[in-house]
């Protein structure tokens, strides 16, 4: 008896699990599906689920009015560079703190992650008027620098809970070794710290990707990466829905496969470390 | 050459002193044994040798060459650690070749030194092998493998055979004693286990809460301790110390008489007492002896099997020529 009980239970658990999932994912299910309506279906009432005119009209047209592969590039640049730039500047710190810490590591932590907590609204002002001082505004450089400074507490925080899991012993012997501390960090923590460099790599191009406050403000053509090709289609001379809901696809389409492709280490890198 | 001189040193952790003032030579050559209890500051004072740990004052002179403030990679010493600190994502031949290749040692030396390291071994066949894939024993080959290619001026080594198996323990402890008498390198042994410090030192330094306590030979120690915190330290199993008015008898505030020291008859003998436990070992056998009026329970060791058990009674006989008398701060008379 006690095994149908749990057969039962296992059911209840795996279609609760995928309730749960689809609820989630159901945003992003009917986005993509208004991309392949007319826009007339897009805003039907009852709406319409799966039986309407597929087409790839929106596509065309959205193609067509914007430079989508610019906008693209963009993003790539300043998501990517400002993840390697932020975990070139975090990997010494997360060393710093992980292995020679202080009385004052720990409020350097929680300091670190307050900064987080302020809305980022708050510093637009200051940081507008700074690019502008700085003539960098609506450049890719300024988009990294502001990013890479926007994710860098998560970065050292993902990096310090990683390297705390690595024995000091073995960086202790790298030094008897004769390893000067860059060559420590290059050649012992570095290699034996992948797997949680690779999801904090992951994780912070997927959120610098999806950054819209200071991409949407600091940007006008030149810098404009994806979030703003989609700000475009929410447009002031009415609603395009299937238009939008096009432009938001081809957004988001990149960093879906790339999260599909690496959610095995995704997973494994968030959970790291979570059962000891 | 690798003498090793500490001079006044000390160190504090915040307010906690672990090592008040210290002085110690340690000879070229020499296979030294830093032993005491958990606590008392062995492993401390070996990382401020390495340069692991910075000391808080006095000075460090390996070589005759002040090193206080060298960094570890300076010192040229090599470190064995306890949980042997092997790099997992190198393989063996990439583990030993390390330190040679921050030295800068070119590739065919490096060769050279690796395959004569693996054939002392016995890693040959595993060097393509990652850490992972290799028993606890392997592992701290391998550990001494990259301590030995570096030709270091001395061996350190912390409780390097704690995380081994008993019988492995023994077998690994005798290859470390043929290393050094292969070598005569300066070896630096940190153990809480007195039998791995009475049977591989040429010298043991006894440390307790960072004091040292008495340093000399193994049979030194054995055989004159100097206070009784080492006589009941060395040797096993422990020496009976026996306080009192039996004590008072022989003009000492404490008396020591080691279990091998003392002679078991039936019939007669100077303490009576009553067998507690009898551990039959075959080529010995111990006997824990209560009710003897000397208050703690008095251990004796016997060679070979004799018939005692629970309830017997039995006298005791210390060998006079054999017993260590100490004054009331614990310090050796005579």
């Amino acid at each position: 008896m006690a095994r149908a009980v749990t057969q039962q239970r296992k059911i209840i658990n795996t279609a609760a699990a995928w309730g749960i999932g689809l609820l989630i994912f159901f945003p992003i299910l009917w986005t993509i599906l208004t991309s392949f309506k007319t826009e007339a279906q897009a805003i039907a009432d009852p709406p319409i689920f799966l039986a309407f005119d597929w087409t790839l009209e929106n596509y065309a047209v959205v193609m067509e009015r914007s430079n989508y592969m610019r906008f693209l590039w963009n993003s790539v640049i300043i998501a990517g560079g400002s993840t390697l730039l932020g975990i070139l500047v975090a990997v010494p710190a997360a060393w710093s703190m992980a292995f020679v810490p202080s009385k004052r590591t720990k409020d350097i932590l929680l300091w670190m992650l307050s900064t987080k907590m302020l809305p980022a609204v708050g510093v637009l002002y200051p940081i507008y008027l700074i690019f502008i001082k700085l003539g960098i505004l609506d450049t890719r450089t300024g988009l990294v620098i502001v990013l890479m400074l926007m994710n860098l507490p998560i970065i050292v925080w993902m990096l310090y809970t990683y390297f705390r899991e690595i024995p000091g012993e073995i960086l202790e012997a790298a030094r008897m070794d004769g390893a000067t501390l860059k060559e420590e960090i290059l050649y012992v923590l570095t290699p034996m710290a992948v797997p949680g460099i690779a999801s904090t790599l992951l994780l912070n191009f997927i959120l610098a990707w999806n950054e819209a406050f200071w991409t949407l403000n600091l940007t006008a053509v030149n810098a404009a990466p994806l979030t703003a090709f989609i700000a475009s289609y929410s447009s002031p001379e009415g609603l395009f829905f299937a238009k939008l809901s096009a432009a938001s696809t081809m957004a988001i389409a990149p960093i879906l496969i790339l999260g599909w492709f690496s959610q095995k280490q995704l997973v494994s890198g968030l959970t790291f470390g979570a059962v000891k | 050459m690798g003498q090793i001189k500490l001079n006044q040193v000390t160190k504090r952790f915040g307010e906690v002193e672990v090592i008040p003032p210290l002085d110690l030579t340690i000879e070229d050559g020499e296979f030294t044994v830093f032993v005491g209890p958990s606590g008392c500051g062995k492993s401390t004072l070996l990382r401020l040798i390495a340069g692991l740990e910075d000391i808080t004052t006095g000075h460090i002179e390996i070589d005759g060459n002040d090193a206080t403030n060298v960094p570890p990679a300076k010192r040229g010493l090599a470190m064995v650690f306890q949980s042997y600190a092997l790099y997992p994502h190198m393989s063996v031949r990439k583990n030993i070749a390390f330190p040679m290749k921050m030295a800068g040692i070119d590739e065919a030396e490096q060769n050279r030194r690796i395959d004569s390291a693996a054939k002392a071994l016995n890693l040959t066949d595993y060097l393509d092998r990652r850490p992972g894939q290799l028993s606890g024993g392997q592992r701290q080959r391998v550990a001494i493998g990259r301590a030995i290619v570096r030709e270091p001026a001395a061996f350190l080594f912390d409780e390097p055979l704690s995380n081994l198996d008993a019988a492995l323990r023994v077998g690994m402890r005798l290859e470390i004693s043929e290393l050094h008498e292969r070598l005569k390198t300066t070896m630096i042994y940190v153990t809480h286990d007195q039998v791995e410090a009475m049977t591989m030192a040429d010298k043991i330094v006894v440390l307790r809460a960072g004091i040292v306590e008495q340093v000399g030979s193994p049979l030194e120690l054995y055989h004159t301790p100097r206070n009784e915190f080492v006589a009941g330290f060395i040797g096993s199993p422990k020496m009976n110390l026996i306080k009192g008015a039996e004590a008072e008898k022989h003009g000492a505030a404490t008396i020591g008489i080691r279990p091998e020291h003392t002679d078991v008859s039936k019939t007669e003998g100077m303490w009576k007492g009553v067998v507690g436990v009898a551990e039959h070992l075959g080529s010995d056998t111990f006997i824990h002896v209560h009710e003897t009026g000397l208050g703690d329970l008095v251990t004796v060791r016997i060679t070979g099997d004799i018939q005692a058990k629970h309830g017997d009674t039995i006298y005791l006989t210390p060998q006079m020529d054999k017993l260590h008398k100490f004054d009331a701060q614990g310090l050796r008379i005579g």
